[in-house]
């Protein structure tokens, strides 16, 4: 009886059986043949270890900003394209709407490129370098969901807008070493009894940006219970900055995002404040075309010195006031290369 | 007045006041009609009546009297029914419902300019001109006030009266987010931005639509009123064929009877019953062809000319939150690849809209005077697309101050705007001609109607009069 109820479930599985099992032999021959390989000879070692990296590193991906190629100053071929380009000019995406990131005041049309903020000035710091004039940059407005397109298509050389570095973003760009350290973090309004990410969120409407980290982490927060159950996730708004016009109307009683960015909001609006600390970790990198290495590894040798001249006073000038004293963001990351 | 009736009845209590009982106290006393004989029902007696009648001539003469004056009585009363049915839907589409719909068109005008005039006086900061500013009042003032109009001529508890009022909530919310976003932005925040467009989305998704609705109903109820209007009075017509046959069968018989050829009074009836015929044959045609010509050459062409000006405001305002959103909100197309900015895919269709209404608007111009102006536009329109694509090449460049020169600047750098303005300024120029072509043909119609429904009354009177008279002339011979 149970013999035969089990031959029948089997004739069921034994289609599915098989290609499991065929597909486990291919495996592990795959997994064999590079060893074999190796073994075989003693030629091309190099290049075969160089692929294999490449293949082991896609598969483990847990610190994706220490991913970046060591600095250098030679030029190569993407380099010498910008150098010899008729409007010598570095083609940079930015954001124009990230208050003390990369804005453009209103009030100040005739001040030149009339673009400032943290951002902003690193941007000025790589074409000084590269190109020996710190305007000789052109600024494209990019939107959040256009950066990776934008650099991929060759529209912008590289993109300097508060983007986070991660696994998923590696697989279509290439990342300088981390600028900036931050992390998703909660602004309320000053006197509400928010105290950060934790219980006190219970029943709370809470605003986060369409299509972005902060809101999938809500969501997949409040199913593993790290988020309280009884939070209101409001339905995401187009940008980030809707959120504090939600806060402002009173549609919404807190905010989760960047903290870079959720300072940016508080520098907006006095009487909201940045609550509790990151729960996560994220780093900001620029963003460049795969392939233009020798773009990444110049970036790289920028940013080493201007962690040590140049990042300080940027920071202190933009962000310190709002992020606070004892911010993660507070001194520069340190850099690490594969 | 003598104060008995009051006495008739038992005396009333003291002081004076009659009770009321003591009025109909009296009838209540008369015995109920003695026990007579069944008495036949009066139908009954006065066909009995006809029919001995009918038997002599003198009574066959009564009832050929009776029946013409009766059916020119008839044709004369329905001709006046009718026609002043058909006269008050004219003089409604000419008073009230046109005005009506023109009226929603302007609220929805308003709120669609006071946008583009919030957007144009954002983009310059904390420069905004004045006639930016006042522009924007004045509309939101005008669009207050025409509500204001709306409400008063909308049943109460009609969905138009529930839409003006969501309206009138709606346009205190959207002015406060404008006046943030205009203090945020006066501060060099780009919350300012977001503001507007969060004010710019509760325009375009809350508020047009519902001003949409508004302007639909109206129009819908115009229609009805032309429809109303403008079909043939059959039953008029059918009646005064009859009438006339009727008199044309009495005077032959005369005819035959005493060979005289002439009845003046009947003569008379005839000729009254044919001018009323005519009349109202002829009155309602033109009324008819004065009506098709107002809404053939004024309504549609006005309802074209409104949707062009509805596009041409929005691709403004469209082309003004592009370069205040720089890129904040995006829209992914169909393709599900495309990524386009938000406010710039939306000018672009919204300068398709424009392009296809201003086509229709010209071809529906029919004399100079309307097309005129509709070219006019079209040629301004067709130098913004292009400016509009310099400005947009600039702003990608990232040359956001020559972008914004090229939108909203001063005349010499050739900007959007002065082509808007254009745009708007010869739309506005065809409307008042069309609304004056529409008065006109309208006016003409209703003019057609004028007097008949009287004039019908009256002739049939005096028709009826003189077909009595004719009979009675006949009658006396026989006395």
């Amino acid at each position: 009886m149970i013999a035969r109820r089990l031959r029948a479930s089997l004739r069921g599985w034994g289609g599915v059986g098989a290609m499991a099992v065929a597909c486990a032999t291919a495996l592990v021959l795959a997994l064999l043949l590079p060893d074999s390989a190796r073994g075989d000879g003693d030629t091309g070692v190099g290049g075969q270890g160089l692929v294999r990296g490449t293949q082991a590193r896609a598969t483990r991906c847990t610190d994706p900003q220490n991913l970046s190629p060591a600095p250098s100053d030679a030029d190569g071929t993407t380099i010498e394209a910008i150098k010899n380009r008729k409007d010598r000019r570095l083609i940079v995406g930015v954001d124009q709407n990230s208050y003390h990131w990369g804005y453009r005041d209103p009030n100040n049309p005739e001040a030149g490129s009339d673009l400032e903020g943290f951002d902003i000035d690193l941007v000025h710091a790589i074409a000084k370098d590269i190109l020996g004039d710190e305007n000789a940059v052109q600024f494209r407005a990019v939107p959040t969901s256009q950066r990776i397109p934008a650099i991929q298509s060759g529209k912008v050389d590289m993109v300097v807008r508060t983007m986070t570095i991660t696994c998923d973003r590696l697989k279509q760009v290439a990342f300088s070493a981390p600028y900036f350290k931050t992390g998703q973090q909660v602004l309320a309004p000053a006197k509400s009894g928010i105290t950060g990410y934790d219980k006190t969120l219970a029943k709370k409407r809470i605003c986060s940006a369409k299509t972005s980290t902060a809101y999938d982490r809500l969501t997949a927060d409040r199913k593993t219970g790290r988020l309280v159950s009884s939070a209101d996730i409001a339905p995401p708004v187009p940008n980030q900055l809707d959120c504090l016009v939600r806060l402002q109307l009173g549609e919404a009683d807190a905010v989760v995002t960047d903290g870079a960015l959720a300072a940016s909001q508080a520098a907006q609006d006095p009487t909201v404040e940045l609550k509790g600390h990151t729960f996560t970790t994220e780093y900001y990198g620029v963003a460049m075309k795969q392939g233009s290495e020798d773009l990444v590894r110049r970036v790289n040798r920028i940013l080493a010195d201007y962690r040590k001249d140049g990042w300080q006073q940027s920071y202190d000038k933009w962000l310190a006031p709002t992020l606070g004293a004892n911010a993660p963001s507070e001194n520069p990351p340190v850099a690490q290369y594969k | 007045m003598p104060a008995v009736p009051a006495q008739s009845g038992p005396p009333g209590p003291p002081g004076g006041f009659p009770l009321p009982q003591a009025g109909f106290g009296a009838p209540q006393s008369v015995p109920p009609a003695p026990g007579a004989p069944p008495r036949r029902t009066a139908w009954a007696e006065g066909v009995d009546r006809l029919r001995t009648a009918a038997t002599t001539e003198p009574g066959r003469l009564r009832i050929i009297g009776a029946v013409l004056a009766l059916l020119v009585v008839a044709f004369g009363a329905v001709t006046a029914w009718q026609m002043t049915e058909r006269s008050a839907a004219a003089d409604n589409v000419l008073h009230s419902s046109q005005p009506l719909s023109a009226s929603a068109a302007d609220i929805y005008r308003s709120l669609a300019d006071a946008n583009t005039a919030a957007s144009s006086g954002f983009l310059a900061g904390g420069q905004e001109t004045k006639a930016s500013r006042d522009r924007y009042e004045g509309d939101i003032r005008t669009a207050a006030a025409k509500l204001i109009t709306a409400a008063n001529s909308a049943d109460p508890g009609s969905p138009s009266a529930r839409t003006i009022s969501q309206l009138n909530e709606l346009l205190p919310e959207y002015k406060g987010l404008i006046e943030r976003a205009r203090a945020n932005n006066r501060q060099g925040y780009p919350l300012g931005g977001a503001y507007l467009r969060y004010a710019n989305d509760k325009m375009q998704h809350d508020m047009l639509p519902k001003a949409g609705q508004l302007y639909d109903r109206e129009n819908q109820r115009l229609s009805a009123d032309y429809a109303d209007a403008k079909p043939y009075p059959w039953a008029a017509i059918a009646l005064g064929l009859v009438v006339l046959g009727a008199l044309a069968w009495a005077q032959r018989r005369n005819y035959r009877r005493t060979n005289r050829v002439l009845n003046q009074g009947m003569a008379a009836a005839t000729a009254a019953s044919l001018v009323v015929l005519l009349w109202l044959t002829v009155g309602h045609t033109v009324a008819r062809s004065g009506l098709n010509e107002s809404y053939d050459h004024g309504v549609r062409s006005l309802n074209m000319l409104h949707a062009a000006q509805i596009a041409s405001l929005k691709a403004r305002g469209n082309e003004n939150l592009t370069l205040v959103s720089r890129g904040a909100q995006t829209k992914t197309l169909a393709d599900g690849k495309t990524t386009v900015d938000l406010y710039d895919y939306s000018f672009d269709q919204d300068m398709k809209t424009l392009t296809k209404s201003l086509s229709v608007a010209a071809g529906l111009a029919d004399d100079q005077a309307g097309e005129k102006p509709v070219q006019a536009a079209t040629a301004n329109m067709k130098v913004w697309v292009q400016r509009h694509k310099e400005a947009r090449r600039a702003d990608n460049d990232g040359k956001y101050q020559l972008a914004l020169d090229r939108v909203i600047g001063s005349a010499d750098k050739k900007p959007t705007g002065d082509c808007f303005d254009g745009v708007d300024k010869n739309l506005k120029l065809a409307l008042t001609h069309e609304e004056s072509e529409f008065q006109r043909a309208a006016s003409n119609g209703l003019g057609a109607m004028t007097g008949l429904p009287v004039g019908a009354a009256v002739l049939a009177v005096l028709a009826a009069a003189g077909a009595v008279f004719g009979i009675g002339r006949r009658l006396s011979e026989y006395r």
